[in-house]
């Protein structure tokens, strides 16, 4: 990689990043709190406690990521994350729950059942576009909806009460796999299959990167009618990327239900909403396989360490707005990049045109 | 008379039939399921009041698209909206709630606005942001302000004026009282002006009156006209002299206002308080009736008049016969469409139709009522079926969504 572009990859969400943090200060100092504490909270050694919510949040975070950025190469934006995680959580919840196979197997099984049911959810909206032309991101919003809505009304009608909620048949024991005990005097651990982000990751960077698959798609995602040239079928790529896409999204949830919440019950037992900040992991890191891992611990330390604030007496729904304001600002700063770039280029390409016009004429 | 005008009144002509077709097929429907509350006064009103708020967001996504920019930041903005109210409502009073409500919109599809047109960043990426800050401010602001007032919390607020009810007299009484009888069209009829008539609230009749004006202004003046050629053909408009920038950016700020006010409607008119995420989805909802409707403001209308009465009566006492009764309903209206594709040669989507149609007159027989988690589904099934079968008459502004830069026209 050659240095500037280095420079130009680090540089525009670094800026993001900073800029983030200097409007989110602006924000609380206007509404009459302490912008100095607030930075000085979120940047300060988070516990123990903190640390390992921070490592399993990130990797939950990086799948969803890698559920979008598979979508973003080949300029596919799959809204729909969110609703396709929700449907394979509930259908693997239920799965495990029934406890058909056995033992540590059943782990295994049921993430087959999530993979496929969250691909089959993706294929709904994959269809729709290549068959009637409609857009991905539309279809998405509404099955996003219908997803939550549906697995709430199954959880109901075929799982069991717990207080006022009703929640899927808990994993049995034997189907618990073991966390890491990173901290033996802190609360809690590393989910086991928190390793499943890794996993994907390498995945990821070996499709994309290593594969004729993966060069087509990317080749798609630059130029549709490049890729129609040399002979790839764009609906059948459409259909195989979207079913991917949902595949990845189905292991969303699995390591937090595999590693502590053991049932599925929107909303306790559920956590929603990783699907859109997964989108904003998936922009910020640019679709890289080291930028979604940088972008994810980002996003999941300033979740973590919001608790915090409420101490200082802020609310931790600012890193919120943080987290929202970093992904516009990364986008703004990547396409005043990309335009100073096309510009300083013209300009060389045009100079060269003048020298090489007047040794013509001398 | 020319062809055009010809053609136009027998477009016309044609609406008003569909119109007493819907009429005539709700009645009988209405007879043969037994479902008597279907259109009766109480129900149409609580269909009105969750119209209103998605007719305002659709409205809201109207502005921006029509001139080229896609704004699913509607919830965002939406969301900003109820905070809005809420603050403003309770120390200034109702009427300065929906100024703040409008105000803080605006400042939502602001920030929409400097992306997507001065940074000519992608419009579903920045409407994202824009949801997620929306929710994120809401949540701060909500801890921050509300949490030590009387009557607040840290997610909620009570306790502030709401606005007035108005009721027509001698016409409200006289169609409620019609509306009693149950009778053929009639009593559906006297029960829509019962509902028009009876403390409808101001909101409602602003509601009404600002996308009367949006029509008005996008369709039959100068300005309107220069707006949607920014989404048309920005390119075109900007050789013609228009300040595309600046048209887009007034858009976007009216779009952000209008789903302020559309948050508004939730926290002062559905309801009395305010709570973190009252809009449940209601922008995304606006934006499909914009679709549903064919970036039209009487489709819009027709789109949001729809998905309120699903979401209207999902809030009703005992609504499962009721929401039972409608599977009828869906059913015939599916054979028509279905008849419509046959004759217009598209026989496959035809087939498809008729079989759905049959596979929900099954539902309809073979259950006596409908679980209440499907009604909160139907706006969203409903805008995917419709969107899907008619993908093809569907016509969005032809730069809807597309990057312009000043000066790289072609």
């Amino acid at each position: 990689m050659k240095r500037s572009s280095i420079v130009g990859a680090i540089v525009p969400p670094l800026v993001a990043v900073l800029g983030a943090m200097a409007a989110t200060s602006l924000v609380i100092a206007v509404s009459g709190g302490s912008a100095v504490d607030f930075v000085a909270t979120i940047f300060s050694v988070p516990n123990e406690r903190v640390l390992i919510t921070i490592i399993n949040q990130s990797a939950m975070l990086s799948l969803s990521a890698f559920a979008a950025a598979i979508c973003f190469r080949m300029g596919l934006f799959n809204i729909g994350v969110e609703g396709q995680y929700t449907v394979g959580a509930c259908a693997g919840a239920f799965f495990a729950g029934s406890g058909l196979v056995p033992g540590p197997l059943n782990i295994l099984v049921t993430l087959v059942v999530a993979m496929l049911a969250g691909a089959g959810y993706a294929l709904i909206a994959a269809l729709l576009k290549v068959g009637r032309g409609v857009s991905e991101v539309i279809s998405a919003i509404m099955l996003n909806y219908i997803a939550l809505t549906m697995a709430g009304y199954l959880v109901a009608r075929y799982g069991e009460t717990s207080g006022y909620t009703y929640v899927t048949a808990e994993i049995p024991p034997s189907s618990q796999p073991l966390g890491f005990n990173l901290f033996p005097n802190a609360p809690g651990d590393v989910w086991a299959l928190s390793t499943l982000a890794v996993i994907v990751g390498v995945g990821y960077w070996f499709l994309m990167s290593r594969t004729r698959f993966g060069f087509d798609l990317r080749a798609t995602g630059e130029s549709t009618s490049a890729a129609l040239a040399s002979g790839v079928s764009v609906g059948r790529m459409v259909l195989i990327v979207m079913a991917l896409s949902g595949a990845v999204a189905g292991l969303v949830w699995m390591p937090a239900f595999f590693g502590s919440v053991h049932s599925f019950g929107p909303p306790e037992n559920f956590q929603a909403g990783l699907g859109f900040t997964g989108l904003a992991v998936a922009l910020l890191g640019r679709n890289r396989t080291i930028g979604i891992f940088v972008g994810a611990v980002l996003f999941a330390f300033l979740a973590g360490q919001s608790n915090a604030l409420q101490q200082e007496g802020i609310a931790k729904e600012v890193v919120d707005i943080t987290q929202g304001i970093v992904v516009l600002a990364v986008v703004v700063a990547y396409a005043v990049v990309g335009r100073r770039r096309a510009q300083a280029e013209q300009e060389r390409v045009a100079r060269q045109l003048d020298a090489e016009r007047e040794g013509v004429s001398a | 008379m020319s062809a055009e005008v010809m053609r136009a009144r027998t477009y016309r002509y044609t609406m008003w039939l569909i119109v007493l077709g819907v009429i005539v097929t709700v009645s009988v429907v209405r007879i043969v399921t037994g479902a008597e509350r279907m259109t009766a006064p109480g129900t149409l009103r609580a269909a009105l009041i969750g119209a209103s708020p998605i007719l305002l967001a659709g409205i809201g996504g109207l502005w921006a698209e029509r001139a080229g920019i896609v704004n699913i930041g509607l919830e965002g903005q939406m969301l900003l909206g109820t905070w809005g109210a809420a603050f403003f409502a309770y120390h200034y009073g109702p009427y300065m709630g929906l100024v703040g409500a409008a105000f803080m919109g605006l400042l939502g599809g602001l920030l929409h606005a400097v992306a997507t047109v001065t940074f000519g960043v992608d419009h579903i990426i920045s409407g994202v942001a824009v949801n997620i800050i929306g929710l994120g401010a809401v949540g701060y602001l909500a801890k921050t302000f509300f949490d030590d007032l009387e009557g607040g919390g840290p997610r909620n607020l009570s306790g502030y004026d709401t606005l007035p009810n108005i009721t027509v007299p001698g016409v409200s009484d006289g169609a409620l009282k019609l509306a009693e009888q149950e009778w053929f069209v009639i009593s559906d009829v006297a029960g829509a002006v019962a509902a028009l008539t009876t403390r409808i609230s101001l909101l409602t009749v602003l509601t009404a009156a600002l996308v009367a004006l949006t029509a008005y202004v996008l369709w039959r003046t100068a300005f309107g006209l220069r707006l949607r050629s920014c989404g048309e053909n920005p390119q075109a408009a900007e050789t013609l002299g228009v300040n595309v920038y600046r048209y887009k950016y007034v858009a976007v700020l009216i779009s952000g206002a209008f789903a302020g006010l559309g948050g508004a409607y939730l926290t002062m008119v559905a309801s009395s308080s305010f709570s973190v995420g009252q809009t449940g989805g209601r922008g995304y909802i606006g934006l499909a009736a914009m679709i549903f409707g064919n970036w039209r403001p009487s489709g819009v209308l027709a789109g949001s008049l729809m998905f309120g009465y699903t979401d209207g009566i999902t809030l009703l006492p005992n609504s499962g016969p009721l929401v039972h009764a409608l599977l009828l309903l869906i059913a015939v209206l599916l054979v028509v469409f279905a008849v419509i594709k046959v004759r217009k040669g598209e026989r496959t989507t035809g087939i498809v139709l008729a079989l759905i149609a049959v596979a929900t007159l099954a539902w309809y027989l073979s259950t006596d009522e409908v679980n209440g988690s499907f009604t909160g589904m139907t706006p969203y099934v409903i805008t995917l079926f419709v969107i899907a079968v008619f993908a093809q008459n569907l016509r969005m502004p032809a730069a809807d969504g597309k990057s312009y830069r000043r000066g790289e026209a072609g």
